[in-house]
């Protein structure tokens, strides 16, 4: 029989150190996820931009930082910044430090192509038009192809936000308590493993599901009438 | 005429190897109309679009406005200011509604209150015959009014010269007039235009001249009455018997 007392009685370790990151570990899923996101996002637009300068060093490098990214495991981006980095430095880095610089540089290289897609979507008569009335380079970017691009990144952009959401998980092998390993240490002592991962998986659902519902409404809002 | 609005000397503009403009020799007045036709790939709509530096030159020397573009250090924003241009495509901003579209430049680049801009705006409108249409978003309009919108858009800048890129060549045909009439009051108004067109009718009736271009040259120069009655090329009669008789 399912006994669901395991995860009363353990709800505020799961949820209030697992989820948000606020017990005595180092950890939450929320605490990395949400500033992951936003430092990815911006770091990727840059790197998005810098693809598309006509400064042919910048988007080459740009798209070696992307090619490499995609091209190696997340672990091991993780346990690059874990073993490797402070040894190089002389300088410990704390677990919530490894794990948010990990998530922000690899999938920056996500989000840097989602942003290059997405200007490169919009038509060259765009950029034409608003040229041909006196408009700057940059003006023309913030005007007239970011609003247009935005609008179709919007799918590929939430898809990857969810991507990252899930693959926060991963930090917990570096021992950061984030949901999933605050599961596990419960399980350790309770062995309770299906009430606890499918308690787990209800939370990550609840979490992913509201953001593509979110990215729905977003995206009906942004196509004009 | 020293005070051409455009003059073109000894142009020259390659694609890569291919080259698309060749020795062209060019003077458009102030007020006049000329229609710049010729088959497809003659270089035509390359043309129009070195005039206002959407396309750069490779050779020779283009003045607009009294300002040759070629120098080092002009300011291309400050002269796109005074050039309108149309494209065939419309190239309306989709995610801005009409009189959004036609105040952006106004607005962003004059430093015009929103408020002026826009009285200015709904005028343009009502000059392109859609008063109606301001709150819209383009994909909410036919393509005969998206181009007339689009000419507004050009026209809020105040431009002293019209350039026009095939402006009817996407358009279903009972939608061609409306935006013809719009350019027949313009030239009326004494605006400078140049025009690329295949629309015969109104060259003849609105032109001052008609610029026959083939292979990147022009191949022939003349007032419309002596360029349809009488054209002097092979290559002209030609291109004339096929567009007209179809």
């Amino acid at each position: 029989m399912l006994d669901f007392g395991v995860i009363s009685a353990n709800f505020k370790f799961l949820i209030v150190q697992g989820l948000f990151g606020l017990g005595g570990f180092a950890g939450g899923t929320l605490r990395l996820a949400i500033p992951a996101i936003v430092l990815g996002f911006v770091l990727g637009i840059f790197i998005g931009l810098a693809r598309l300068t006509p400064s042919r060093l910048i988007s080459v490098l740009a798209t070696l930082y992307v090619e490499f990214f995609r091209g190696v495991p997340l672990v091991m981006v993780i346990f690059w910044i874990w073993f490797i980095i402070p040894q190089i430095l002389r300088l410990p880095i704390p677990e919530y430090g490894v794990a948010l610089t990990a998530f922000v540089v690899f999938e920056a290289a996500y989000f840097g192509e989602i942003v290059r897609a997405g200007i490169q979507s919009v038509p060259r008569g765009q950029v034409e038009a608003a040229t041909a009335v006196g408009l700057t380079r940059a003006q023309t970017m913030r005007f007239v192809v970011l609003p247009q691009a935005i609008r179709n990144m919007v799918p590929a952009l939430v898809t990857q936000m969810i991507v990252l959401f899930k693959d926060t998980s991963l930090a917990s092998i570096i021992g950061y308590v984030d949901l999933t390993k605050a599961a596990q240490i419960v399980n350790n002592r309770e062995i309770k493993p299906f009430e606890l991962y499918l308690f787990i998986a209800v939370v990550y659902f609840i979490f992913t599901y509201s953001m593509s519902r979110f990215a729905r409404r977003f995206e009906r809002r942004l196509t004009p009438a | 005429m020293a005070d051409a609005a455009i003059r073109f000397r000894d142009v020259n503009k390659w694609f890569g190897k291919h080259q698309v403009l060749a020795d062209i020799n060019l003077a458009v007045s102030p007020g006049e109309v000329m229609v710049v036709c010729g088959p497809s790939g003659s270089g035509k709509s390359t043309l129009i679009r070195c005039v206002n530096g959407l396309e750069a030159i490779q050779g020779g020397d283009l003045v607009v406005l009294g300002e040759s573009i070629v120098r080092s250090g002009v300011s291309m924003s400050a002269l796109r200011t005074r050039v309108g241009m149309v494209f065939q495509s419309f190239n309306l901003f989709p995610h801005m509604t009409v009189l959004e579209n036609i105040m952006l430049a106004p607005v962003r680049v004059r430093g015009l209150s929103a408020t002026e801009a826009e009285k200015t705006a709904r005028t343009l409108l009502a000059r392109v015959r859609i008063p109606d249409k301001a709150e819209n978003y383009p994909a909410n309009l036919s393509g005969g009014q998206q181009q007339r919108v689009a000419i507004a858009r050009a026209l809020a800048m105040q431009p002293k010269i019209m350039l026009f890129d095939e402006p009817t060549s996407a358009l279903d045909p009972e939608m061609i007039n409306e935006v013809l009439d719009v350019m027949t009051d313009l030239a009326k108004e004494g605006m400078t235009m140049m025009v690329v067109t295949h629309e015969m009718g109104f060259a003849r009736r609105v032109a001052h001249r008609v610029v026959f271009m083939d292979a990147g040259r022009v191949v022939e120069e003349a007032t419309p009455d002596a360029f349809f009655a009488a054209p002097k090329s092979e290559r002209a009669k030609d291109f004339l018997s096929k567009i007209l008789s179809h």
